[in-house]
């Protein structure tokens, strides 16, 4: 074990990971991620903390962090380059080290022109797999990117996110690729919905050996309704929701569609457990994490090993 | 070539309100090639501001005249002899000209008439295209030539992010992924395996990062 990260645990035992995520509020109330957090409860092993998802401000994924850590949680800091120049990304990571933050998830970041401040100049000093690097040269290496020693090293488990919908389709195990040989030891992935397009990716990461390097948590998140259903297909960037989805979220009378949504997800979630190289399971319930408990105990993930 | 946009006519108005006789300065250069401030541009902007100014009662004065450059100053000398005639100096060339027309007649203001947008191509007639961003360290060689910096809304360095899909940005509809123009280019290429490479964080410092540039070639200098 290079840290004292509970998934890295779990991994290490061969064991099979739940993640899931807790969007901070749009306030200083730290009530909203104890609320949010007392939901997730037994039911994962490590909390997501997203930095302001969307390009939209919110309290920072550090102090959210903090809050959850407090309450016994795991939580993987999520840590976007759009806001951050390698100065403060690294400063960040040193704090994050120092306060037992135990994850980090490296991200480039949405763009901030589909947040509440598109008028904000970006930074993208460093993209999402030289920030894995960075974590890397950080922790075993002792090592800033300038060159200078650290002196006491931030040991963090280092994961990123991907995509395996997103174009071009065919250098996506590549990028994957990339990332593992950056650093990264786990990834999560993009919302999975079209099954037979994550088959096809996952086979390609297998023949890279990627799987075994590199622990791949499968994404999953359930539709409320038809309405999100398609807002997902056609608003989200790089969302990959097929016909199929809608019509069967169609096929059901409005108020039992949530009902659904979760079934669907349920289902989805078993599918993953069978793809070889699946070795977790990353929740993301939208504003709706009083349902992950639900779809944890019906897809058989519960209970949870214990910390 | 340098690409700029005129400024509206009401906003260059409103910069020229307190003033009677104006020297409409254009450029022969990039911003006549992009249709910002060149001889026609000068031409038609005098006679709107004219037209204007006539409407509301406040006539006004304007000597128009384009320059080979306003980038060098034995051009800039060239309305020396009549600069002095004029309250103020309207200028539609690039915001190097501008600033550098300023520098050589220091009691003169010197009012933008264009805004400075990028260093680009004519794509067809009409449409001009972002093509480099002047990083100072140039990467084409590893990126099938073709620019992540300037080309990719995140300039990111190692491949497209998750938003990329069916080859367009998500920052836009209309506007093509960068990193999907560098995979294909790299596949006419049959060099798909470079794209395998990790390209470690790039030095700004050759950048605006590192402060106003400037180049210096001492075999040419006087």
């Amino acid at each position: 074990m290079k840290t004292k990260s509970n998934i890295e645990r779990i991994l290490e035992s061969g064991g099979f990971v739940v993640t899931s995520e807790c969007g901070p509020p749009r306030g200083a109330d730290p009530e909203v991620i104890r609320k949010k957090g007392n939901l997730l409860k037994g039911v994962v092993d490590a909390v997501n903390v997203t930095d302001n998802q969307t390009s939209v401000v919110r309290m920072s994924s550090f102090s959210s962090c903090i809050i959850l850590k407090e309450m016994g949680f795991d939580p993987i800091l999520q840590m976007v380059c759009r806001d951050r120049n390698r100065i403060a990304i690294q400063s960040d990571i040193l704090g994050a080290g120092a306060l037992g933050i135990n994850n980090i998830l490296c991200l480039s970041g949405d763009h901030q022109k589909f947040g509440d401040h598109p008028k904000a100049k970006n930074v993208f000093d460093i993209d999402s797999i030289q920030l894995i690097n960075t974590v890397k040269i950080l922790r075993d290496d002792g090592k800033f990117l300038g060159g200078e020693e650290v002196k006491g090293k931030p040991v963090l488990f280092i994961g990123a996110a991907e995509n395996p919908f997103a174009d071009p389709f065919e250098i996506r195990a590549a990028r994957l690729g990339k990332k593992v040989k950056a650093g990264c030891e786990f990834i999560q992935t993009q919302c999975i919905y079209n099954m037979e397009k994550f088959t096809k990716w996952m086979e390609m990461v297998r023949d890279r050996g990627l799987h075994e390097r590199c622990a791949i948590l499968a994404g999953v998140t359930p539709f409320k309704s038809v309405g999100m259903a398609k807002y997902m297909k056609n608003s989200v960037p790089g969302m990959d929701v097929p016909d199929g989805m809608i019509e069967r979220m169609k096929g059901v009378a409005k108020e039992k569609q949530s009902e659904e949504g979760i079934k669907i997800c349920v289902e989805t979630i078993q599918k993953l457990r069978e793809i070889p190289g699946v070795r977790g399971i990353h929740i993301m319930a939208i504003e709706w994490e009083e349902k992950v408990a639900e779809i944890a105990q019906s897809a058989g993930l519960l209970p949870r090993p214990q910390v | 070539m340098i690409v700029a946009n005129r400024k509206s006519l009401e906003e260059i108005l409103n910069m020229l309100k307190p003033y009677k006789k104006v020297l409409l300065l254009g450029c022969n250069e990039c911003v006549t090639v992009c249709a910002a401030g060149g001889e026609r541009e000068v031409g038609v902007l005098a006679s709107e501001l004219k037209l204007s100014r006539a409407k509301d009662g406040q006539e006004i004065e304007i000597k128009e005249q384009t320059l080979e450059r306003q980038c060098d100053h034995e051009y800039i000398d060239q309305v020396r002899p009549f600069v002095g005639d004029y309250e103020v100096i309207l200028s539609i060339a690039c915001g190097a000209g501008i600033q550098y027309v300023g520098e050589k007649y220091r009691t003169k203001i010197v009012l933008p008439g264009v805004n400075t947008t990028f260093l680009g191509v004519t794509l067809e007639q009409g449409v001009w295209s972002e093509r480099c961003q002047g990083c100072g360290e140039c990467v084409l060689h590893m990126t099938g030539g073709v620019c992540p910096i300037a080309r990719c809304a995140k300039s990111l360095l190692n491949g497209p992010c998750g938003g990329s899909s069916n080859g367009k940005c998500e920052v836009d509809k209309d506007l093509d992924c960068g990193w999907q123009l560098i995979i294909d280019r790299l596949k006419e290429l049959n060099q798909l395996d470079r794209y395998e490479e990790i390209i470690p964080v790039k030095d700004w410092t050759t950048s605006r990062d590192g402060g106003p540039r400037k180049r210096l070639r001492e075999d040419l200098r006087l």
